[in-house]
Protein backbone atom coordinates (compact mmCIF):
# COMPACT_ATOMS: atom_id res chain seq x y z
CA UNK A 1 0.00 0.00 0.00
CA UNK A 2 2.58 2.40 0.76
CA UNK A 3 4.82 1.90 -2.55
CA UNK A 4 1.22 2.72 -4.23
CA UNK A 5 0.88 5.46 -2.71
CA UNK A 6 4.67 6.51 -2.90
CA UNK A 7 4.58 5.82 -6.75
CA UNK A 8 0.92 7.96 -6.58
CA UNK A 9 2.76 10.39 -5.19
CA UNK A 10 5.95 10.55 -7.01
CA UNK A 11 4.22 10.25 -10.99
CA UNK A 12 1.83 13.40 -10.02
CA UNK A 13 5.07 15.65 -9.07
CA UNK A 14 7.36 13.95 -11.81
CA UNK A 15 4.31 14.98 -13.84
CA UNK A 16 3.75 18.76 -12.28
CA UNK A 17 7.11 19.40 -12.64
CA UNK A 18 7.94 17.17 -16.11
CA UNK A 19 9.91 20.15 -18.64
CA UNK A 20 6.81 20.54 -20.78
CA UNK A 21 6.60 18.03 -23.68
CA UNK A 22 9.66 16.08 -22.37
CA UNK A 23 8.85 12.02 -22.29
CA UNK A 24 10.70 9.58 -20.93
CA UNK A 25 10.18 6.88 -23.03
CA UNK A 26 11.77 3.24 -21.89
CA UNK A 27 12.78 0.35 -23.72
CA UNK A 28 11.73 -3.04 -22.08
CA UNK A 29 11.68 -6.65 -23.30
CA UNK A 30 14.21 -9.52 -23.16
CA UNK A 31 17.79 -10.07 -24.47
CA UNK A 32 18.21 -9.52 -27.82
CA UNK A 33 14.75 -8.41 -28.75
CA UNK A 34 16.67 -5.25 -30.27
CA UNK A 35 15.97 -2.53 -28.06
CA UNK A 36 19.10 -0.86 -28.74
CA UNK A 37 18.65 -1.28 -32.18
CA UNK A 38 15.40 0.69 -32.76
CA UNK A 39 16.85 3.26 -29.92
CA UNK A 40 19.97 3.62 -32.27
CA UNK A 41 17.27 3.65 -35.06
CA UNK A 42 15.32 6.44 -34.33
CA UNK A 43 18.61 8.35 -33.14
CA UNK A 44 19.75 7.35 -35.85
CA UNK A 45 16.31 9.43 -37.75
CA UNK A 46 16.38 12.15 -35.52
CA UNK A 47 19.60 13.38 -34.02
CA UNK A 48 21.52 11.65 -36.52
CA UNK A 49 23.74 9.48 -34.19
CA UNK A 50 23.53 6.26 -32.40
CA UNK A 51 22.57 5.49 -28.55
CA UNK A 52 24.16 2.27 -28.04
CA UNK A 53 26.35 -0.90 -29.34
CA UNK A 54 24.43 -3.70 -30.84
CA UNK A 55 25.88 -7.32 -30.87
CA UNK A 56 24.04 -11.01 -31.91
CA UNK A 57 25.72 -11.88 -28.01
CA UNK A 58 23.08 -11.78 -25.43
CA UNK A 59 23.17 -8.60 -23.14
CA UNK A 60 25.20 -6.21 -24.74
CA UNK A 61 23.40 -3.79 -23.08
CA UNK A 62 24.36 -4.28 -19.34
CA UNK A 63 24.11 -0.68 -18.14
CA UNK A 64 21.22 2.08 -18.70
CA UNK A 65 21.23 4.15 -21.27
CA UNK A 66 19.80 7.75 -22.21
CA UNK A 67 19.59 10.27 -24.70
CA UNK A 68 17.71 13.08 -24.29
CA UNK A 69 16.59 16.19 -26.49
CA UNK A 70 15.23 13.79 -28.85
CA UNK A 71 12.98 15.94 -30.50
CA UNK A 72 10.47 13.70 -33.04
CA UNK A 73 7.91 15.83 -35.74
CA UNK A 74 4.48 14.41 -37.05
CA UNK A 75 1.84 16.45 -38.94
CA UNK A 76 3.31 19.49 -37.37
CA UNK A 77 3.92 18.03 -33.64
CA UNK A 78 6.89 18.27 -31.54
CA UNK A 79 7.47 16.00 -28.79
CA UNK A 80 11.18 15.89 -27.16
CA UNK A 81 11.88 12.34 -25.68
CA UNK A 82 13.92 11.31 -23.13
CA UNK A 83 14.94 7.88 -24.86
CA UNK A 84 16.02 4.92 -21.76
CA UNK A 85 17.30 2.26 -23.27
CA UNK A 86 17.31 -0.78 -20.81
CA UNK A 87 19.29 -3.90 -20.64
CA UNK A 88 17.49 -7.26 -21.56
CA UNK A 89 15.32 -8.89 -18.57
CA UNK A 90 16.02 -12.53 -17.99
CA UNK A 91 15.27 -14.63 -15.10
CA UNK A 92 18.78 -16.31 -15.40
CA UNK A 93 22.02 -16.24 -16.32
CA UNK A 94 24.81 -18.96 -16.92
CA UNK A 95 27.74 -17.32 -17.73
CA UNK A 96 29.12 -20.43 -19.90
CA UNK A 97 26.55 -19.10 -22.62
CA UNK A 98 28.71 -16.46 -23.12
CA UNK A 99 31.70 -18.68 -22.93
CA UNK A 100 29.78 -19.94 -26.34
CA UNK A 101 30.70 -16.79 -27.86
CA UNK A 102 34.34 -16.41 -27.56
CA UNK A 103 34.43 -15.39 -24.15
CA UNK A 104 37.07 -16.70 -21.56
CA UNK A 105 35.96 -17.96 -18.70
CA UNK A 106 36.91 -15.19 -16.68
CA UNK A 107 35.51 -12.38 -19.32
CA UNK A 108 32.34 -14.35 -19.52
CA UNK A 109 31.80 -14.67 -15.60
CA UNK A 110 32.41 -10.32 -15.34
CA UNK A 111 29.96 -9.82 -17.79
CA UNK A 112 27.60 -12.88 -16.34
CA UNK A 113 27.58 -10.27 -13.02
CA UNK A 114 27.38 -6.98 -15.08
CA UNK A 115 24.28 -8.40 -16.78
CA UNK A 116 22.43 -9.79 -13.57
CA UNK A 117 22.70 -5.94 -12.23
CA UNK A 118 22.02 -4.76 -15.29
CA UNK A 119 18.49 -6.81 -14.64
CA UNK A 120 17.97 -5.46 -11.65
CA UNK A 121 18.71 -1.80 -12.57
CA UNK A 122 16.26 -2.18 -15.81
CA UNK A 123 13.38 -3.28 -12.77
CA UNK A 124 14.01 -0.07 -10.66
CA UNK A 125 13.46 2.09 -13.85
CA UNK A 126 10.15 0.46 -14.60
CA UNK A 127 8.83 3.03 -11.82
CA UNK A 128 10.43 6.24 -13.63
CA UNK A 129 8.80 5.85 -17.23
CA UNK A 130 6.45 7.83 -18.88
CA UNK A 131 5.41 5.52 -21.61
CA UNK A 132 7.23 2.13 -22.63
CA UNK A 133 8.27 0.34 -25.96
CA UNK A 134 7.97 -3.63 -25.40
CA UNK A 135 10.65 -5.01 -27.85
CA UNK A 136 9.42 -8.73 -28.77
CA UNK A 137 11.77 -10.92 -31.40
CA UNK A 138 9.01 -11.72 -33.80
CA UNK A 139 11.03 -15.19 -34.55
CA UNK A 140 10.55 -16.64 -31.20
CA UNK A 141 7.61 -17.97 -28.84
CA UNK A 142 6.23 -14.42 -27.52
CA UNK A 143 4.40 -16.27 -24.38
CA UNK A 144 7.62 -15.74 -22.36
CA UNK A 145 6.75 -15.31 -18.84
CA UNK A 146 9.32 -12.31 -19.00
CA UNK A 147 7.56 -10.23 -21.50
CA UNK A 148 4.18 -11.15 -19.49
CA UNK A 149 6.07 -9.82 -16.22
CA UNK A 150 7.03 -6.72 -17.76
CA UNK A 151 3.85 -5.60 -19.17
CA UNK A 152 1.95 -6.74 -16.61
CA UNK A 153 3.96 -4.94 -14.08
CA UNK A 154 3.47 -1.48 -16.29
CA UNK A 155 -0.41 -2.24 -16.62
CA UNK A 156 -0.50 -1.89 -12.54
CA UNK A 157 1.59 1.81 -13.10
CA UNK A 158 -0.95 2.88 -15.53
CA UNK A 159 2.06 3.16 -17.80
CA UNK A 160 1.32 3.20 -21.14
CA UNK A 161 2.51 0.52 -23.49
CA UNK A 162 3.11 -0.08 -26.92
CA UNK A 163 4.35 -3.62 -28.11
CA UNK A 164 6.75 -3.64 -30.95
CA UNK A 165 6.91 -7.25 -33.13
CA UNK A 166 10.81 -6.95 -34.23
CA UNK A 167 12.81 -8.43 -36.69
CA UNK A 168 9.89 -8.60 -39.27
CA UNK A 169 12.33 -9.22 -41.92
CA UNK A 170 13.35 -12.68 -41.32
CA UNK A 171 11.46 -15.07 -42.28
CA UNK A 172 10.70 -17.05 -39.18
CA UNK A 173 9.27 -13.97 -38.11
CA UNK A 174 5.42 -14.40 -37.07
CA UNK A 175 3.71 -11.16 -36.33
CA UNK A 176 0.21 -12.65 -36.01
CA UNK A 177 1.48 -14.85 -33.23
CA UNK A 178 2.47 -11.67 -31.35
CA UNK A 179 -0.79 -10.09 -31.85
CA UNK A 180 -2.51 -13.27 -30.73
CA UNK A 181 -0.55 -13.35 -27.35
CA UNK A 182 -1.14 -9.68 -26.74
CA UNK A 183 -4.70 -9.08 -27.85
CA UNK A 184 -5.84 -6.13 -25.90
CA UNK A 185 -2.37 -4.17 -26.71
CA UNK A 186 -1.46 -2.46 -30.40
CA UNK A 187 1.14 -4.40 -31.96
CA UNK A 188 3.52 -2.77 -34.22
CA UNK A 189 5.75 -4.96 -36.80
CA UNK A 190 9.24 -3.48 -37.61
CA UNK A 191 12.29 -4.28 -39.01
CA UNK A 192 14.75 -2.00 -36.39
CA UNK A 193 18.20 -3.12 -38.26
CA UNK A 194 16.27 -2.53 -41.85
CA UNK A 195 14.28 -0.07 -40.97
CA UNK A 196 11.41 -1.72 -42.39
CA UNK A 197 7.32 -0.22 -41.50
CA UNK A 198 9.12 2.17 -39.46
CA UNK A 199 6.52 4.95 -40.67
CA UNK A 200 3.75 2.72 -39.15
CA UNK A 201 5.76 2.64 -35.90
CA UNK A 202 6.24 6.57 -35.53
CA UNK A 203 2.67 6.59 -36.43
CA UNK A 204 1.75 4.35 -33.25
CA UNK A 205 4.62 6.10 -31.13
CA UNK A 206 2.87 9.45 -31.47
CA UNK A 207 -1.03 7.52 -30.58
CA UNK A 208 1.26 6.40 -27.13
CA UNK A 209 2.46 9.78 -26.78
CA UNK A 210 -1.36 10.66 -26.38
CA UNK A 211 -1.86 8.55 -23.56
CA UNK A 212 0.57 9.89 -21.34
CA UNK B 1 -2.12 -29.39 -19.09
CA UNK B 2 1.42 -30.03 -17.98
CA UNK B 3 3.70 -32.20 -19.74
CA UNK B 4 6.84 -33.08 -18.90
CA UNK B 5 9.95 -34.51 -20.90
CA UNK B 6 13.71 -34.47 -21.21
CA UNK B 7 15.89 -32.29 -23.26
CA UNK B 8 18.70 -34.58 -25.04
CA UNK B 9 22.00 -33.83 -24.81
CA UNK B 10 24.95 -35.70 -26.23
CA UNK B 11 27.15 -35.82 -23.69
CA UNK B 12 26.97 -35.95 -19.78
CA UNK B 13 26.81 -32.30 -17.97
CA UNK B 14 30.12 -31.96 -16.47
CA UNK B 15 29.21 -29.35 -13.53
CA UNK B 16 29.48 -30.33 -10.28
CA UNK B 17 26.93 -29.79 -7.83
CA UNK B 18 23.97 -30.89 -10.03
CA UNK B 19 21.24 -33.19 -8.46
CA UNK B 20 20.86 -36.62 -10.25
CA UNK B 21 17.44 -36.45 -11.67
CA UNK B 22 16.59 -39.40 -9.40
CA UNK B 23 16.81 -36.99 -7.23
CA UNK B 24 14.42 -34.70 -8.76
CA UNK B 25 11.45 -33.25 -5.96
CA UNK B 26 8.39 -31.44 -7.45
CA UNK B 27 6.92 -29.43 -4.80
CA UNK B 28 2.78 -28.68 -5.04
CA UNK B 29 2.24 -25.44 -3.02
CA UNK B 30 -1.50 -24.92 -2.87
CA UNK B 31 -3.00 -21.75 -2.98
CA UNK B 32 -3.52 -21.75 0.89
CA UNK B 33 0.27 -21.99 1.63
CA UNK B 34 1.18 -18.81 0.48
CA UNK B 35 -2.29 -17.15 0.53
CA UNK B 36 -1.61 -15.42 3.97
CA UNK B 37 1.85 -14.49 3.16
CA UNK B 38 2.81 -11.05 2.00
CA UNK B 39 5.12 -10.12 -0.88
CA UNK B 40 8.06 -11.33 1.02
CA UNK B 41 7.03 -14.23 3.05
CA UNK B 42 6.32 -15.85 -0.05
CA UNK B 43 9.53 -14.59 -2.58
CA UNK B 44 11.31 -15.69 0.99
CA UNK B 45 9.26 -19.92 0.44
CA UNK B 46 9.85 -19.94 -3.31
CA UNK B 47 13.17 -19.31 -2.79
CA UNK B 48 13.78 -21.52 -0.17
CA UNK B 49 12.45 -24.35 -1.98
CA UNK B 50 14.30 -23.23 -4.98
CA UNK B 51 17.43 -23.07 -3.58
CA UNK B 52 16.47 -26.78 -2.48
CA UNK B 53 16.86 -27.68 -6.22
CA UNK B 54 12.49 -28.37 -6.25
CA UNK B 55 10.68 -27.48 -8.83
CA UNK B 56 7.24 -26.33 -7.52
CA UNK B 57 3.96 -26.03 -9.24
CA UNK B 58 2.09 -23.29 -7.37
CA UNK B 59 -1.68 -23.32 -7.88
CA UNK B 60 -2.28 -20.10 -8.34
CA UNK B 61 -0.41 -17.15 -9.88
CA UNK B 62 2.02 -14.42 -8.17
CA UNK B 63 0.99 -10.42 -8.81
CA UNK B 64 3.13 -8.89 -11.10
CA UNK B 65 5.30 -6.91 -8.63
CA UNK B 66 5.86 -10.02 -6.46
CA UNK B 67 7.05 -12.16 -9.80
CA UNK B 68 9.96 -8.98 -10.60
CA UNK B 69 10.75 -9.16 -6.88
CA UNK B 70 11.60 -12.68 -7.92
CA UNK B 71 13.23 -11.85 -10.79
CA UNK B 72 15.40 -9.19 -8.80
CA UNK B 73 15.85 -11.49 -5.89
CA UNK B 74 17.23 -14.52 -8.21
CA UNK B 75 19.51 -11.71 -9.85
CA UNK B 76 21.01 -11.02 -6.54
CA UNK B 77 21.87 -14.94 -5.65
CA UNK B 78 23.90 -15.63 -9.42
CA UNK B 79 27.18 -15.15 -8.57
CA UNK B 80 26.68 -15.57 -4.99
CA UNK B 81 25.32 -19.54 -4.30
CA UNK B 82 27.48 -21.96 -6.30
CA UNK B 83 26.18 -23.13 -9.19
CA UNK B 84 22.77 -20.75 -8.91
CA UNK B 85 21.99 -20.02 -12.21
CA UNK B 86 18.50 -17.90 -11.69
CA UNK B 87 15.18 -19.61 -12.11
CA UNK B 88 12.40 -20.18 -15.16
CA UNK B 89 8.87 -19.61 -14.56
CA UNK B 90 5.68 -19.61 -16.17
CA UNK B 91 2.37 -19.33 -15.09
CA UNK B 92 -0.77 -20.24 -17.28
CA UNK B 93 -4.30 -19.23 -16.42
CA UNK B 94 -8.31 -19.99 -17.68
CA UNK B 95 -8.61 -15.71 -18.11
CA UNK B 96 -8.31 -15.53 -21.18
CA UNK B 97 -11.98 -18.00 -21.26
CA UNK B 98 -13.59 -15.26 -19.65
CA UNK B 99 -15.60 -13.98 -22.11
CA UNK B 100 -18.52 -11.79 -21.54
CA UNK B 101 -19.07 -9.01 -19.30
CA UNK B 102 -21.09 -10.88 -16.70
CA UNK B 103 -17.95 -13.88 -16.92
CA UNK B 104 -15.20 -11.25 -16.40
CA UNK B 105 -16.96 -9.40 -13.26
CA UNK B 106 -17.80 -12.91 -11.61
CA UNK B 107 -13.83 -13.77 -12.60
CA UNK B 108 -12.40 -10.63 -10.87
CA UNK B 109 -15.21 -10.61 -8.18
CA UNK B 110 -13.63 -14.45 -7.40
CA UNK B 111 -10.13 -12.78 -7.35
CA UNK B 112 -10.57 -10.01 -5.25
CA UNK B 113 -12.25 -12.63 -2.39
CA UNK B 114 -10.03 -15.74 -3.01
CA UNK B 115 -7.00 -14.71 -4.93
CA UNK B 116 -6.12 -16.32 -7.80
CA UNK B 117 -6.56 -19.67 -7.80
CA UNK B 118 -7.22 -20.35 -11.22
CA UNK B 119 -3.67 -20.69 -12.47
CA UNK B 120 -0.96 -22.78 -12.27
CA UNK B 121 2.69 -21.01 -11.90
CA UNK B 122 5.53 -23.34 -12.18
CA UNK B 123 8.89 -22.35 -10.98
CA UNK B 124 12.17 -24.26 -11.02
CA UNK B 125 15.87 -23.49 -10.46
CA UNK B 126 17.64 -23.22 -14.23
CA UNK B 127 20.08 -25.30 -13.04
CA UNK B 128 17.15 -28.58 -13.00
CA UNK B 129 15.12 -26.65 -15.86
CA UNK B 130 16.42 -25.83 -19.14
CA UNK B 131 13.49 -24.48 -20.44
CA UNK B 132 9.57 -23.71 -19.76
CA UNK B 133 7.54 -23.06 -22.57
CA UNK B 134 3.96 -21.99 -23.09
CA UNK B 135 1.90 -22.04 -25.93
CA UNK B 136 -0.66 -20.92 -25.00
CA UNK B 137 -2.57 -22.84 -23.17
CA UNK B 138 -0.32 -25.64 -22.22
CA UNK B 139 3.31 -25.13 -20.40
CA UNK B 140 6.21 -28.07 -21.71
CA UNK B 141 8.85 -28.76 -19.19
CA UNK B 142 11.94 -29.28 -20.25
CA UNK B 143 14.58 -30.48 -17.29
CA UNK B 144 18.21 -30.60 -17.57
CA UNK B 145 19.79 -34.26 -18.26
CA UNK B 146 22.06 -34.90 -15.83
Amino acid sequence: MIKIIRNFARRLFSGIFRKKGEIKLGFYGSPNAGKTSLANKICQDWLGEDLGAVSKMPHETRQIQFKEKVVLERDGRKVEFKLIDTPGIATKIDFEDFMKFGLKKKAAQARAKEATQGIIESIKWLDDMDAVIILIDATVNPYSQVNITIIGNLVARKIPVLIVANKIDLKKADIKKVQGAFPEYEVVGISAKNGDNIEEFYEELFKLVKKV
Amino acid sequence: MVNKKKSVKKKGNKKSGKINTRDLTIHFMPYSEIAREDAIGRIKKIMGLVLQQKIIILQGKLKPDEEVRLIENSMTLIGNIKNFQGIEIAAISGEGDNKGLFNKVRHNLARILVGEQDAITIIGPASVVKEITRDPKKIELMLQRR
